[in-house]
């Protein structure tokens, strides 16, 4: 890694606790000159370019339909598990035994820990295979490759955005620092009061729970947080709330899987970060702002790919890093 | 700093504002809602029955992660999540024993071995502290493997105790024998009934009695010297027959699931220690 990589790398991180992105300080020659080659080229030109990629542009929603593929087949496992009893996948979202196999979510793991200050095997090995399966997966990909509440969430945010073009709602944006605000606030209470308060209102356990055990009341709430994305502010929860996400963000610091932003052919037409959960991670995708010619995306990237779908140019790619040299 | 960047605008300036009254607004939505989880912590006071092995109130309020493995171990689902409107903390699991009763058709306590976090526990952590009356003078010993080499439940603790609540409705003090199917046709819960499989437990309803005095919780209990029929004497001086409770009681609520009158007569304190 190079050294405004580097920067960018720490800066990114800043950005995940609730910084806002800013223009790049510095940036590489080759970004530099690139950039400079991309203001010099003849503006006809490049329209038509452009228009040509349009005209031939493919819908793609390959790894939309891989995710949601996965994130139902993660769900329902849980649910067909218990249902027919064949005990492949036991438990909820929060804990649960693979095949025998401890897994626990480390957003859950860290309340139980913080709130009862006392640590049992089981609960290590569970939470420290998903820390490690979770380190080479990406981090914040459980949000939207695993999380059902994700599910939910995108799928209310296709009506949140029909009304934002019918001009019946706007999008009410909230500040990001929220989120870390919400992770300290939950995590203080949870060893003040030792009662683990946030599963209370965690949406990813309880719809979790509701899918394999039955809905409940608790629902209402979940409900409530879709009504308030789908009217007022869009993708609250996961955007400015969900202390997992972050939790699971922190972890994804050091992952080698990420969607890589390649300078070159981008058209800077800013269509991944129309579709993007997380569009403060894409600020480097922003005329002019790459600091280098290929450039990683943060940690709080939840690799759901929709970005990668949606790009024209094919400008963003996903990337296991070092893999390519390994090969 | 704040000199050297253009003044905002009157429109930004409100964008700014509302922008944060709005992060306020969701801040105490959040946290209001959080607040609801509290509930449970106020209601710590009025037990509830959990499942075996489980820690005191508030250590498994802490440690639960709300997972539901206990529940799906359970081989007679004695074992429920609780919701929102319980006030037991979301997702916490329970044993209403009315409905259905732990009766150890499991042979091994699996709800504690399925726990991850040690809510439900063989052995406590020493720094726990420990109910009165709470742990048991023995292992409990399952009359339904009674005569295996190893006949005990590895519990240390008894969840709370039976007591006969309604001694006026109870049958057997009334000298009133029971027959029939013991909480009607319609009653869903099951038990493990070792003179018709030792493995698979059947419905209540498929299992009538007939007892010329009722002694149905005496029957059902899968401990070994946990309830017994006595003879004991009423207030007015005149001989009776009543269920007596003993020390091996673990609490699992198989009496109170059993007794055929409407309410039960006898049931668990919840959290209750023995008392000689």
């Amino acid at each position: 890694m190079n050294k405004v990589l580097k920067r960018r790398f720490l800066e990114q991180i800043l950005v995940m606790f609730g910084r806002e992105p800013k223009k790049p300080a510095v940036q590489s020659e080759r970004a530099v000159r690139m950039h400079e080659l991309k203001r010099m080229t003849n503006k006809a030109g490049l329209q038509a370019a452009q228009d040509a990629h349009r005209a031939h542009q493919e819908h793609s929603h390959k790894w939309r339909n891989r995710r949601w593929a996965t994130l139902l087949f993660a769900n329902l496992l849980f649910v067909v598990s218990f249902y027919f009893d064949i005990q492949v996948l036991e438990g909820a979202l929060t804990a649960s035994r693979f095949v025998g196999f401890h897994l626990i979510d480390l957003n859950s793991a860290l309340q139980v820990m913080l709130a009862h200050k006392h640590i049992i095997n089981n609960l290590l090995i569970g939470t420290g295979t998903v820390l490690v399966l979770w380190v080479l997966l990406g981090g914040r990909t459980f949000c939207s490759w695993v999380c059902p509440y994700h599910l939910l969430a995108e799928i209310t945010e296709r009506l949140h955005l029909t009304l934002v073009k019918k001009k019946l709602v706007t999008d009410q944006t909230i500040d990001r620092r929220l989120r870390s605000v919400f992770w300290v606030i939950f995590a203080v209470l949870a060893i003040a009061t030792g009662y683990t308060v946030f599963e209370a209102i965690s949406p990813t356990g309880i719809v979790s729970r509701a899918l394999i055990y039955g809905p409940g009341l608790a629902m209402l709430w979940v409900l409530a947080l879709l009504v308030f994305e789908i009217f007022f502010s869009r993708r609250a929860w996961c955007r400015y709330a969900c202390p997992i996400g972050l939790t699971y963000g922190v972890v994804g610091i050091i992952s080698p899987l990420r969607v890589k932003y390649t300078l070159e052919g981008c058209f800077h037409e800013g269509d991944c970060r129309k579709v993007c959960l997380v569009p403060h991670v894409l600020d480097t995708v922003i005329k002019g702002r790459a600091v280098d010619t290929e450039v990683p995306i943060g940690p709080d990237c939840t690799r759901c790919g929709l970005c990668v779908d949606t790009c024209p140019t094919g400008s963003l790619k996903f990337e296991v890093k070092g893999l390519a040299k390994l090969l | 700093m704040s000199d050297t960047r253009a003044p905002l605008s009157k429109e930004r300036q409100q964008q700014a504002r509302r922008r944060v009254l709005r992060t306020i607004l969701l801040t105490g939505g959040v946290l209001g809602a959080a607040v609801s989880g509290y509930l449970p912590l106020a209601y710590a006071k009025k037990q509830r029955l959990r499942p075996p092995g489980a820690l005191d109130e508030k250590d498994f309020l802490a440690s639960c992660i709300k997972c539901g493995q206990c529940v799906q171990v359970c081989p007679v689902q004695a074992i429920k999540l609780a919701d929102l409107v319980d006030g037991f903390g979301v997702g916490t699991p329970y044993i209403d024993a009315r409905e259905q009763a732990c009766d150890f058709s499991c042979d091994a306590v699996q709800c504690i071995l399925a726990c991850p976090t040690g809510s439900l526990t063989y052995h406590k952590p020493a720094f726990l502290p420990v109910r009165a009356g709470a742990p048991l003078a023995a292992k409990p010993v399952l009359l339904a493997k009674e005569k295996d080499a190893e006949p005990t439940l590895n519990l240390a603790e008894r969840i709370g105790v039976a007591r006969l609540t309604r001694p006026e409705s109870c049958l057997a003090i009334q000298g009133k024998g029971f027959k029939g199917q013991a909480r009607g046709a319609d009653f869903k819960g099951e038990l493990r009934y070792m003179d018709v499989d030792r493995w698979k437990p059947i419905k209540v309803a498929d299992h009538p009695y007939d007892a010329e005095l009722c002694d149905l919780c005496v029957r059902a209990c899968p401990i070994k010297g946990a309830i017994s029929i006595e003879t004991v004497f009423a207030p007015d001086g005149s001989q009776r027959k009543s269920p007596v409770v003993h020390e091996p009681c673990v609490g699992c609520g198989v009496c109170e699931m059993i007794c055929p009158t409407e309410p039960a007569s006898i049931e668990i304190i919840p959290g209750e220690g023995w008392r000689a």
